[in-house]
C-alpha cells in the first residue's frame, strides 16, 4: 500500500498582475488586478514505503510547491492527496510526528544559541523522554560525525556543519516520511558525499521513504532508483533513474583551458560548442564519442586544464524540453 | 500535564538562554519605556496634577506603577511573525506538534525575565528620588497587582495576535499595530490616569479594551481604590472575544498562506 498518494493535484497562486511605470502604478493602487498563476498541475503518482524518489524539475517547475502540498504546509487547488495515511494540511499531530522537512536554504535550528538547545526545544516538543532524546542525539551526531559543535552557536558552524545539525534536528523524531528540498545545496564535495551516506544509511537502517529534490544529478544518482520530472508544473516522467538518465544526459560536459586562443570554428567536429570565453571552452560531447574526442581534443589543441562533468541537471532537463524529447 | 510542564519549561529557559543574547539591546527597550514617567514629570509640574484630581502622592504612585505594566506588557508578536512569514520561518513551526503562537509567547515571557534587572533599577531610582516617599501599598496588593499585569499583558499580546493574522492577506499587517498605537497610548491610562478623563472620554476609553492593559492594573498596583471583580470581568469578556477571532482567524489565514520564501 502506498505511503504517498497524489491524485490530480493542483496548487494556484493568486498574484497581482501590475503594469510597469507610473500610470501602471496609479491603476495599480487604485483597481488591484489579480491573476492565478497555476504552479503544479494534475499530478498524480504514488511512492512506497521505503522508497528514496528523486523530484527532478528546474527552478519554478513546481517541486517546492508539490513538496509543500506533501507536508501540509499548502492547500492543494485541486485533486487529493494523501501521506501515510493522512490528509496532509489538516495537519494532525499524529501526521506532523510522521513526516519532516529539511529545506537546504531554510533552518529551523535557533541562530544564536547551540543547536543542541533547539534539539532540546524539539525533543520536549514531540514528547520525547530526556533519556532517550539524549540516546537518539548520540546515535544520530555518530551518524552525522558531529561532535563538539553541537555545543558551538548555530551562526558560528559552517554551512556542511549546520546541515547535518540540521538533519539531526529534523530527525529526531524518527519521521518515517522525510521530504528533502535542497539538502545539498551550497556544500562542497566533500560535505555532499556525507550528506548522500547518512541519508543512505538512514533510509536502510529505519526503511523510511525519501522524497528528494536536488540540482545535483550526484546526490539523485546515489539515493535514488526512482525519479519523478516534472516540468511547468507536469508531471513529464516518473520511472526508473537509468532510463532517464539515458534519455537525459546521453552526453558529458567537457571543459577545458587553452594555452593559446582558437576561433569558435576550430572545434567543429568535437562535439556541440557551448561557449569559448577567451581561452575557456566549453563542449558537450556525446557519451560514445568522448575518449575518442578527449584524445583528438588534446593531440590538436595545447590544452592546459582540461575537467569532463555530468552537466547539471537543470541545463539538461532544460534543453531536454527545449528539445521536446520528452513529453 | 507532565509533558506540558516540561515543554513549558524547556521553550522558557531556551528562549531566555536566546534573550539573554541580546541583553544590551533590551536594556535600551526598558529605557525606550519611560513614557509614564515622562508624563509623570509632565504633570507633577505648576499645579498639573490638580486637574487630574488626584494628589501629587497618589499620582507618583500611579505612573511609577504604569511605568511597571508598561515594561510587562509590550508586545512585539506582530513584527516576528511578519518578518517569519515573509522569511518562510514559519514553515518550520507549522509542521511541529505545536501551535507557533506557544513559542512566541515563550519569546516574549523570556524577554520580559531579561528586563527584570533593569526595571528594578530604574523602579529603584525613581524611588529614590522621591516618588516613593509618599509610601507604598502592602505586599498583597502588589502581588494582586503583579497577577492583573499579567492578565493585562496575556490580552494585550491576544489583542496584538488578532491583528497579526492580517499576515495573511497583507505583507506589510505591522503597519495596522502602528496604527492602533494611538488609541492604546491615549486610551490606556499611559498618558494620563483614566480617572482624570472628561466623562465622555472616559467612557469611550472604558468601551475599548486599553484599559485593562494599563490602567485597570496600574491603579491595582499603585494601591488605588478598584473595581477589582468588574475589571477582571471586563478582561474575560474581551478574551472571550477575542479568542474565537484569533482562531477563526488562523484557520482561515492558513488557508491563504502560501509558504513564500521557504
Amino acid at each position: 500500500m502506498a505511503i504517498i498518494e497524489a491524485q490530480g493535484l493542483g496548487k494556484s497562486f493568486r498574484v497581482a498582475d501590475k503594469q510597469p511605470g507610473l500610470g501602471g502604478t496609479l491603476r495599480h493602487f487604485f483597481a488591484r488586478r489579480l491573476k492565478d498563476i497555476p504552479a503544479v498541475r494534475d499530478v498524480s503518482f504514488s511512492i512506497e514505503p521505503g522508497e528514496v524518489v528523486g523530484f527532478l524539475g528546474a527552478n519554478g517547475a513546481g517541486k517546492t510547491t508539490t513538496l509543500k502540498m506533501l507536508t501540509g504546509l499548502i492547500e492543494p487547488s485541486a485533486g487529493a492527496v494523501e501521506v501515510a495515511g493522512f490528509r496532509p494540511f489538516r495537519r494532525q499531530a499524529s501526521f506532523l510526528r510522521t513526516i519532516t522537512l529539511v529545506m537546504g536554504q531554510k533552518q529551523q535550528l535557533i541562530w544564536d544559541l547551540p543547536p543542541l538547545d533547539s534539539l532540546r526545544v524539539n525533543a520536549a516538543v514531540y514528547g520525547i523522554p530526556e533519556a532517550e532524546a539524549r540516546r537518539r542525539i548520540e546515535e544520530l551526531a555518530e551518524m552525522l560525525e558531529l561532535g563538539e559543535e553541537l555545543r558551538r552557536p548555530v551562526r558560528k558552524l559552517s554551512l556542511g556543519q549546520r546541515m547535518k545539525a540540521e538533519l539531526l534536528a529534523a530527525l529526531l523524531h524518527r519521521p518515517s516520511v522525510l521530504f528533502l528540498d535542497e539538502p545539498t545545496l551550497g556544500l562542497d564535495v566533500n560535505a555532499q558525499v556525507r550528506v548522500r551516506e547518512f541519508l543512505a544509511d538512514y533510509n536502510r537502517r529505519t526503511g523510511a521513504t525519501v522524497l528528494l529534490t536536488s540540482h545535483y544529478m550526484g546526490d539523485i544518482t546515489a539515493l535514488c532508483q526512482r525519479v519523478l520530472l516534472i516540468h511547468q508544473g507536469r508531471l513529464f516522467y516518473d520511472g526508473s533513474l537509468q532510463e532517464l538518465t539515458q534519455r537525459l544526459a546521453p552526453y558529458r560536459e567537457v571543459c577545458c583551458d587553452l594555452a593559446a586562443p582558437y576561433p569558435p570554428e576550430a572545434f567543429a567536429g568535437f562535439g556541440e560548442l557551448e561557449s569559448l570565453i577567451g581561452q575557456r571552452l566549453r563542449l558537450l560531447v556525446s557519451r560514445e564519442q568522448l575518449t575518442a574526442t578527449l584524445s583528438r581534443l588534446l593531440s590538436s589543441f595545447p590544452v592546459l586544464d582540461l575537467e569532463v562533468n555530468d552537466p547539471p541537471v537543470e541545463e539538461i532537463i532544460g534543453r531536454l524540453f527545449r528539445e521536446g524529447t520528452v513529453g | 500535564m507532565k509533558r506540558s510542564l516540561r515543554l513549558a519549561r524547556v521553550l522558557l529557559s531556551v528562549q531566555y538562554a536566546y534573550m539573554l543574547e541580546y541583553r544590551a539591546e533590551i536594556a535600551l527597550w526598558a529605557l525606550s519605556g519611560l513614557l509614564p514617567l515622562i508624563m509623570l514629570a509632565l504633570w507633577s509640574g505648576a499645579g498639573a496634577a490638580a486637574d487630574l484630581s488626584l494628589g501629587p502622592a497618589e499620582l507618583r504612585r500611579y505612573f511609577l506603577a504604569a511605568f511597571v505594566v508598561r515594561q510587562f506588557t509590550v508586545v512585539w508578536v506582530i513584527h516576528i511573525f511578519e518578518e517569519d512569514a515573509l522569511q518562510g520561518r514559519l514553515s518550520p513551526y507549522l509542521l511541529q506538534p505545536l501551535h507557533p503562537f506557544w513559542r512566541y509567547l515563550a519569546a516574549h515571557i523570556a524577554e520580559q525575565a531579561t528586563r527584570v534587572p533593569f526595571v528594578l533599577a530604574i523602579v529603584l531610582a525613581v524611588w529614590l528620588l522621591g516618588a516613593g516617599a509618599s509610601g507604598w501599598p502592602p505586599p498583597s496588593t502588589w502581588l494582586l497587582g503583579l497577577l492583573v499585569t499579567i492578565l493585562a499583558f496575556l490580552l494585550r499580546f491576544l489583542l496584538q495576535s488578532v491583528i497579526t493574522m492580517a499576515c495573511f492577506w497583507s505583507e506589510r499587517a505591522a503597519a495596522l499595530e502602528r496604527l492602533l498605537l494611538i488609541p492604546y497610548l491615549f486610551l490606556s491610562g499611559l498618558v494620563a490616569p483614566l480617572e482624570a478623563f472628561p466623562p465622555a472620554l472616559r467612557r469611550l476609553a472604558l468601551a475599548t479594551p486599553f484599559p485593562s492593559m494599563v490602567d485597570f492594573p496600574a491603579r491595582l498596583l499603585s494601591g488605588a481604590e478598584v473595581d477589582l471583580l468588574g475589571g477582571l470581568f471586563t478582561m474575560a469578556a474581551w478574551t472571550a472575544l477575542l479568542l474565537p477571532l484569533f482562531l477563526l482567524f488562523w484557520r482561515a489565514g492558513l488557508r491563504r498562506y502560501a509558504a513564500m520564501g521557504a
